[in-house]
């Protein structure tokens, strides 16, 4: 087995250390990232963690239709979602919709899919976007499908947890309001991360490195993993996984 | 057979220009047939509902021009990239999108399903979308002491529901086992437009495994037998998306002519061979 670590493999060894402990993840379409992690996590959880990833038949218990998702994380029995943006800024303020002046945008996304509803109801939504620019990471969205802080006399169960990047890694403080700067990945340093950020964010005096993930983790994911991410992303699995084997 | 049975073209002489229908997202029923052959009909002005989202089915009726407002919570193609005939309508204004979120979808059709105005729903407060709805408003829960304010969603009542299923029986049955937001649409809707994969030789709900995933005849309108109905995207349970041909689709919708050149070639010259 190769020792070269790829950054996709950082990425879901760092979002999976994230999911542990917890009962029950949920994955949204087009997110082979945020699955591998969490598919990743439940291999390490024993058997106590339950995934829920959409776009998959062996890895989603859902029967009654789209609406069971939504209606399952209403009700508190989904602790962690994972969510990205077009553009995200300094208050985990979240936009799918476009840039631009609204509804004439310059430039269009697909749209808000789940994302207004639930941000509001998962307890862990982790933000994951491997684009790190000033382009993505905003001081303002142009339009907020689903905000990160709400008043506090509002019921508001769910929120953002961390916002995972192909640079670093960030906690959100939801007292503060603010991103914090957790740890940033191999190769890359505070100053470049302050350079490519649009936002303000609070930065501890010593940034750790994000950790790699050591042997046994690694061969988790290249093995068991990769043949379960498979399912739902060939292409991604055939890419990363298989790079590595090789590298 | 049922006198519910007929062509795909008729199904597609049967949505009015101007008509809200209902489509499902490419990894549940989509009736490509019949979008091919409202597109060679020259449908107009239709209002597309995504349930909650739409792919190839939504990229290709805007393209072709028949869409003046698409409600839906996203429009998505899925790994093959952004939406081409999508983006260049938005570009040039000529659609009208209504954005909304998967659960405001669901809960907008449900009310329409149990013959109510309007259903409340959790979250969205805060959101630019509510600032863009007539459609919804924030109430407050009844039930609540301190007045907690909600979002309420008034009810979706599309005309048509056209979705593609794997199975249809003689008497207008149809099975589309777990994908039951397809059941949703059905309840929902005034009419329900069919096409089946397969006919099923027997009673699908005399049959307990498939009865609870099948759509009585009672909320099916009309159905054609149609198979490979789904394709180029792929039909749960029984074949997977066509990757050369959307990755073919999404290389030519970029450019106007690209697009014309592909409707010329799968939509108007298949007709014109019958």
């Amino acid at each position: 087995m190769s020792t070269t670590i790829v950054l996709e493999e950082l990425l879901i060894s760092t979002v999976a250390e994230m999911l542990s402990g917890l009962g029950h993840v949920a994955v949204g379409a087009q997110s082979p990232i945020p699955g591998s992690a969490a598919l990743l996590a439940r291999a390490r959880s024993g058997g106590t963690l339950r995934v829920s990833m959409l776009g998959s038949e062996a890895h989603s218990p859902f029967t009654d239709g789209g609406r069971e998702l939504f209606d399952c994380a209403a009700q508190g029995r989904i602790d962690a979602f994972f969510l990205s943006g077009g553009q995200i800024d300094g208050q985990a303020n979240i936009n799918l919709v476009g840039i631009g002046n609204y509804p004439s945008t310059k430039v269009r996304f697909p749209g808000s899919f789940g994302s207004a509803y639930l941000y509001f109801l998962v307890p862990r939504v982790i933000l994951f976007r491997e684009e790190h620019t000033a382009r993505v990471l905003v001081p303002k969205v142009d339009f907020v499908s689903a905000p990160g802080v709400s008043d506090a006399d509002m019921r508001r169960t769910g929120g953002p947890h961390a916002l995972v990047t192909g640079r670093c890694v960030f906690y959100f403080d939801t007292d503060r309001q603010r991103f914090r700067l957790a740890s940033v990945h191999p190769g890359h340093d505070s100053d470049e991360i302050r350079e490519h950020t649009g936002f303000d964010y609070d930065t501890p005096d010593t940034v750790p490195e994000t950790a790699l993930p050591n042997a046994a983790t690694l061969e988790l994911l290249r093995g068991r993993v990769a043949d379960e991410v498979a399912e739902t992303y060939p292409a991604f699995a055939a890419r990363v996984f298989e790079a590595a084997d090789a590298a | 057979m049922s006198e519910l049975f007929t062509s795909v073209e008729d199904l597609a002489n049967r949505i009015p220009d101007g008509a809200k229908v209902a489509l499902a997202p490419d990894y549940s029923g989509c009736s490509m047939a019949t979008v091919r052959a409202l597109i060679a009909r020259d449908a107009k002005d239709l209002h597309l509902v995504g349930v909650p989202s739409v792919g190839f089915q939504g990229d290709m009726l805007i393209g072709a021009g028949s869409v003046a407002t698409l409600e839906t919570a996203a429009v998505t193609l899925d790994e093959y990239g952004p939406a081409p005939r999508f983006m260049a309508a938005v570009k040039a204004g000529v659609l009208k999108v209504i954005d909304g979120t998967c659960p405001a979808i669901h809960s907008g059709l449900q009310a329409a399903e149990k013959g109510i105005p309007f259903m409340p729903v959790r979250g969205i407060l805060g959101s630019d979308l509510l600032e863009h709805r007539d459609d919804w408003i924030t109430g407050t829960d009844p039930f609540s002491e301190q007045e907690e304010p909600l979002v309420l969603v008034k009810a979706i009542r599309p005309d048509v529901t056209l979705i593609h299923a794997p199975l249809a029986d003689r008497n207008g049955n149809v099975w589309i086992g777990v994908r039951r937001e397809m059941m949703l649409m059905a309840h929902a809707a005034r009419e329900t437009l069919v096409t089946a994969e397969e006919i099923y030789d027997g009673d699908l709900l005399a049959d307990e495994a498939r009865a609870p995933g099948t759509i009585p005849s009672l909320y099916v309108s009309a159905l054609a037998e149609a198979a490979n109905g789904a394709w180029p995207v792929g039909l749960f349970g029984r074949y997977g998306p066509d990757d050369a041909h959307l990755v073919d689709y999404l290389e030519r919708a970029r450019t106007d002519q690209g697009f014309a050149g592909y409707l010329e070639e799968f939509v108007y010259a298949p007709q014109a061979v019958k």
